[in-house]
């Protein structure tokens, strides 16, 4: 089982004169929790929906354990559970009773129970789903998704519009598809999310992958500080190095040769926020 | 195949389990077209001529009701919401899930029907259809063609908060035209050119002369026949699985 879940080679797809994905590569192993990430309109979506067979590409290789989406293949969708952006779910039906009509579709499926109780809607199964809050819809979305018992899970924003409590909750649930061996590929604009959850991620930006790699290693800034102080006159200077020790001595040398104090000295690293925010807006 | 019948099964035990779970499409497609019933039966109280116009007009009312009307709501709905989306991203058979909803639209169709005739013996004394087999294959053409037409409705519905106008639009002047609630010859020489290009008008007719007479023209069929061509090119070619992106 050496293939990965997901291939994707060159990908291009237009919306009439709009490009809207312009060359995407990427590669997802089997079991990998993946993250493609980005602002919104960078292409995950279009991207990711090409994946699931929704949309067929312009150009561009892709395979899907082993399929190509582009023709739907029952096989292919009998393994595959998806996590849309937003979509309903019938309103007079039971949590349970949707859930039982849903795992009918598949052959192999998951007890209902199993997936009510990993999904956190133990308590809301009688509960017609017009009754449901939006945090337990979205929950009943990755029921629905589960319940096939998928390899392969696509999440696509699963967490937008989320309280912090909601939040936390649905990185349980998709830490939980990772620890059952399911392969994850899911798509936010929250950096603290693909840092939280995903093995490996894409930063897409623009309809092309600006970087890849695991959350840690996507760190150009692992070489690089940020020292910051305060002269005598008080104004703020900060400067970066590679090579913090050199710049310190020099600094502190001056400082005390001076027998000026340097107030507010501080060595930093860039956080991940910065480096992606500085990928995302050097690259346009 | 044994699976796609399998699963078209229970999405059809589904639907009618969730129809019968929200009263106002149980209203629209049942309880309207007896209201109708009862209140012209009222006003031609006693006119045997007009009765029996009424209790076929009624019998294909119910037919475009439960089908077209139907039908141009819910997949509207369907679409708009996202459900149609995410049941193309289940293993279910496309087929199937068509059949189950065509089967369910019949089903509602028969049922409507079944109480329109019993209710024309038994308040107003039309007497029991006088030919059973012509009745069916009315039913069935009309069933067809509305269905069909009804789909090929819900590509023109650019989105859910507008569905009740672009249905009502088709179905009011329809039924107001096509000789539902009076006989059709009777209306100005215009409005019965339009009617007579249009299906329901010929469905009627076709229901009238199983009902009534027992002698039906065969060649009502033909208009209904073309419609249906037509309504299943459009619905096939424009179906839609999502919601417009703007």
């Amino acid at each position: 089982m050496d293939a990965p879940a997901i291939l994707v080679r060159d990908l291009h797809k237009s919306y009439g004169s709009v490009e809207a994905v312009r060359g995407i590569d990427f590669e997802v192993a089997r079991g990998e929790v993946f993250g493609l990430l980005g602002p919104n309109g960078a292409g995950k979506t279009t991207t990711v929906e090409i994946l699931e067979g929704y949309r067929a590409r312009t150009s561009g290789i892709v395979s899907v354990l082993g399929h190509d989406p582009g023709r739907r293949p029952a096989e292919l969708r009998r393994r595959v559970g998806i996590v849309l952006q937003s979509s309903a779910v019938y309103r007079h039906v039971s949590v349970r009773e949707l859930l039982a009509h849903w795992a009918g579709l598949y052959p192999k499926p998951r007890d209902v129970d199993e997936v009510l109780e990993l999904a956190g809607l133990t308590e809301q199964a009688d509960v017609r789903t017009r009754k449901l809050s939006g945090g337990q819809l979205r929950r009943l979305d990755f029921a629905l998704a589960l319940v096939g018992d998928p390899e392969l899970v696509f999440l696509d924003e699963p967490t937008t519009g989320f309280d912090p409590t909601a939040r936390r909750a649905a990185w349980q649930t998709v830490r939980r598809l990772a620890e059952l061996g399911k392969t994850v590929l899911l798509t936010t604009h929250y950096l603290d999310e693909a840092q939280a959850l995903c093995d490996r991620v894409a930063i897409v930006k623009d309809g092309r992958v600006i970087a890849t790699g695991a959350p840690a290693e996507l760190d150009p800034g692992a070489a690089r500080y940020r020292v910051a102080w305060r002269d005598s006159d008080g104004e703020l200077h900060g400067r970066e190095t590679a090579d913090p020790t050199a710049l310190l001595h020099q600094l502190t040398s001056e400082a005390l040769a001076h027998g000026e104090p340097l107030r507010d000295l501080s060595v930093t690293r860039p956080t991940l926020e910065e480096v992606y925010l500085e990928l995302v807006e050097a690259d346009g | 195949m044994a699976e796609a019948i399998r699963i078209g099964w229970r999405q059809y035990r589904l639907e009618r389990r969730m129809f019968w779970r929200n009263p106002s499409a149980a209203f629209f497609n049942f309880a309207l077209p007896l209201l109708f019933l009862a209140l012209f039966g009222a006003i031609y109280a006693g006119d045997r001529e007009n009765i029996d116009v009424l209790v076929p007009g009624i019998a294909g009312l119910s037919i475009v009701s439960t089908t077209f009307v139907a039908l141009g709501h819910n997949l509207t709905f369907l679409r708009e919401q996202g459900i149609l989306k995410r049941l193309r991203g289940t293993p279910m058979p496309t087929g199937a899930y068509l059949a189950a909803l065509a089967g369910h639209a019949v089903t509602n169709a028969v049922i409507q029907l079944g109480i329109v005739i019993v209710a024309g013996e038994v308040v107003f004394s039309v007497g029991w259809p006088r030919d059973w087999l012509q009745l069916g294959v009315f039913a069935a053409a009309g069933v067809t063609c509305f269905a069909l037409l009804g789909v090929a409705l819900v590509h023109a519905i650019p989105n859910a908060d507008s569905a009740p106008a672009y249905v009502n639009a088709a179905f009011l002047p329809l039924i107001a035209i096509s000789g539902v609630f009076y006989d059709a010859e009777e209306a100005p020489a215009a409005l019965r050119d339009i009617a007579e290009a249009l299906p329901l008008t010929h469905l009627i007719d076709g229901l009238s002369g199983a009902m009534v007479t027992g002698a039906a023209h065969w060649s009502d069929l033909v208009v209904v026949g073309i419609w249906t061509v037509g309504g299943a090119f459009l619905a096939i070619r424009g179906f839609s699985w999502e919601a417009r992106r703007d």
